[in-house]
């Protein structure tokens, strides 16, 4: 192989559309590569290299969650498997802690910051990929800029804002300063940018105004896109913990990742039920992961390079 | 979780954004007016939320840093005293010193394993799905979880890892309580939790490898070597800095959830990590400016990061040498 028929290849095309990975690739090649498929030697001995890794990867998570099964007794016993299963370490989570209100506090911010971030974010990025206007390119390198800086480098003034605004302390404080961030204004706009030239031609003609045509013809295209970082905010904001510990001190406002920390300040010598907390905070994540992993991994494709 | 995002110009953006040819008439400029107000409203939501939320306490980072703030809110200019503190500040010299290690080792170390992960996933082999699910899987946990997971795991004596190992001989390591060890856990688990999103993103990219390279080297004969440096690795160079320049971004930014649950930075400030030094300082100690004055440095190093790497990477068009 020479440094020319490289070279050759640096001209793939890197604009094939989301979820189209195995653009470029001629079918040949692809029949090829499904022949490899069969257990030959090599396959297999590759299978179980893979097999062990993933089941080096997943056994913290199977065995947390077997271990919140078991009895105080048995949780650092030799089994894997719980000898007594028992639901008694949720109950106890359940009703000594008010755990169904932090989930609902959870539920409630990761789902309205992921719907509003969603609807300013694709306006946003319709007017820079779509629209025309004088300092646009300075608008969107500005808004660039900001990917830099992520939330706990600014910590600190960033408390300093959201106190000045009287939003400490309160839903306010834990959903508006969330709903900002470049990140999903750049995927969306590098969306838009793809999309043909002749999109809001007609709409235009039929004197359509811009509104309009953001909200008939540009968001029901962006409905594969916006699921994907739907999926993507929502998990992000669910997991979130920095910000919701450092402004609320509520107990009432407690997130669920908050929750589950200061449970397990509280109860820190009974790892039982610290580990029935732990499952029942992932869980969730665990099943968006378990229906929408091709959202995720999709979105996390366009990330790069698409 | 983190935000990343990359500055290569691919085809798509480097194209204006398509519009219709301005016209010159009347009823154009009116048109380009009424265009230019439309774009107007649509960016007001996000541009006003990122100026309050974001860019204003960027640059109060900066400013922040000259002035003495505490909890009661009293503010007053001291130059650079804080800045002076910092270097006489044995934590905070520590702090720096745990953070550069924990850089210097995290950062290739996902690089790599990630890497070799997607190699691995790439291939054609039986039940591929399932592996790839279960190598990403510790991604959609929350930092929360797979801190007190792992202390679970991990607990002396009694914990599974160390009954394990004690099937082998080796005895009484106190993963979490001997400092010559806790950095080197929160690597171990920080590179299980962050490999498998850099997978799915070298996987990505090595997907768009076109498949024809590798048909023709195999017709000449190269072995799987040789094909991985004269093409996989060339070809991959423009995801590769992608993953460079956002791990190292998610590492100086990241760590503070799994810290802050794992070893409260301790045991004697082992596992100390800039991040949480800024957060101590702030929320246990009050004194706001030197917390925002570390902070500062901290976005120096990702401001100089980023030009560093923009400027090798030709400002983000790796792909046109």
């Amino acid at each position: 192989m020479t440094s020319d028929s490289v070279a050759t290849g640096r001209t793939m095309d890197r604009s094939a559309p989301v979820g189209d990975t195995g653009a470029g690739q001629d079918a040949r090649w692809r029949r090829l590569r499904k022949g490899d498929k069969k257990w030959t030697k090599k396959t297999t001995i590759l299978f179980i290299v893979g097999v062990i890794i993933a089941l080096i990867a997943i056994f913290p998570l199977v065995y947390m969650v077997l271990s919140s099964f078991k009895p105080e007794a048995e949780v650092y016993g030799e089994s894997f498997l719980p000898k007594h299963w028992t639901f008694q370490n949720f109950i106890y989570v359940f009703t000594e802690v008010p755990f169904a209100r932090y989930m609902l506090n959870s539920f409630l911010v990761s789902a309205i910051v992921t719907v509003v971030a969603l609807f300013f974010h694709s306006m946003a990025a319709y007017a820079l990929a779509r629209l025309k206007f004088k300092g646009r390119e300075t608008v969107f390198l500005i808004i660039f800029s900001t990917l830099l800086v992520s939330l706990p480098v600014v910590l600190i003034p960033e408390f300093v804002v959201v106190k000045t605004l009287g939003m400490l302390d309160s839903y306010w404080g834990l959903i508006v300063p969330s709903i900002f961030s470049a990140f999903g204004i750049f995927l969306l706009r590098q969306f838009y940018m793809g999309l043909p030239d002749e999109l809001e031609e007609a709409a235009l003609i039929d004197g359509a105004g811009y509104w309009r045509i953001y909200w008939s013809v540009v968001l029901p295209l962006s409905r594969p896109i916006l699921a994907a970082l739907a999926v993507f905010f929502f998990l992000a904001n669910w997991n979130s913990f920095i910000w919701p510990l450092t402004i609320t001190s509520n107990p009432d406002l407690r997130v669920v990742q908050v929750g589950i920390s200061t449970f397990h300040q509280q109860y820190a010598s009974s790892e039982s039920y610290i580990i029935a907390a732990s499952t029942v905070a992932a869980i969730p994540t665990l099943l968006l992961f378990f229906f929408f992993q091709k959202q995720i991994t999709e979105s996390i494709k366009t990330s790069g390079f698409k | 979780m983190t935000g990343s995002t990359h500055t290569y110009n691919t085809p798509a953006s480097r194209r204006a954004p398509r519009r219709t040819t301005p016209e010159r008439s009347g009823a154009g400029k009116a048109r380009a007016k009424r265009e230019g107000w439309a774009a107007f409203w649509f960016l007001l939501p996000d541009s006003l939320g990122l100026l309050i939320f974001v860019f204003i306490p960027m640059i109060m980072a900066i400013v922040l840093g000259f002035f003495r703030l505490d909890g009661f809110g009293n503010l007053s200019f001291i130059g650079g005293a804080n800045y002076v503190r910092m270097v006489q500040d044995p934590q905070f010299l520590q702090s720096a010193a745990v953070t550069a290690i924990y850089l210097v080792i995290l950062v290739p170390a996902v690089f790599i394993v990630s890497l070799l992960l997607a190699l691995l996933v790439q291939q054609r082999i039986p039940f591929v799905g399932a592996i790839r699910s279960a190598l990403f899987a510790p991604y959609v946990i929350s930092l929360v979880v797979v801190g007190l997971m792992w202390q679970f795991l991990l607990s002396d004596k009694v914990g599974v890892i160390n009954q394990f190992l004690a099937a082998f001989g080796i005895h009484g390591i106190s993963w979490l309580g001997d400092p010559k060890y806790t950095l080197g856990t929160v690597v171990v688990i920080s590179i299980w939790f962050q490999m498998g999103y850099y997978m799915i993103i070298f996987l990505s990219g090595l997907q768009d490898i076109p498949g024809e390279l590798y048909e023709s080297a195999r017709i000449d004969g190269a072995t799987a070597w040789q094909r991985f440096w004269n093409i996989t690795w060339p070809m991959l160079r423009p995801t590769a800095l992608f993953v460079l320049i956002t791990v190292t971004i998610a590492v100086i930014t990241g760590g503070f959830d799994l810290i802050y649950i794992l070893t409260g930075g301790g045991p004697a400030g082992s596992t100390s990590l800039l991040i949480f030094y800024i957060y101590q300082q702030a929320f246990l100690y009050g004194e706001y400016g030197y917390a925002a004055a570390i902070g500062s440095v901290l976005v120096l190093v990702l401001l100089i990061w980023s030009a560093f790497m923009f400027r090798i990477t030709k400002g983000g068009r790796v792909d046109d040498e």
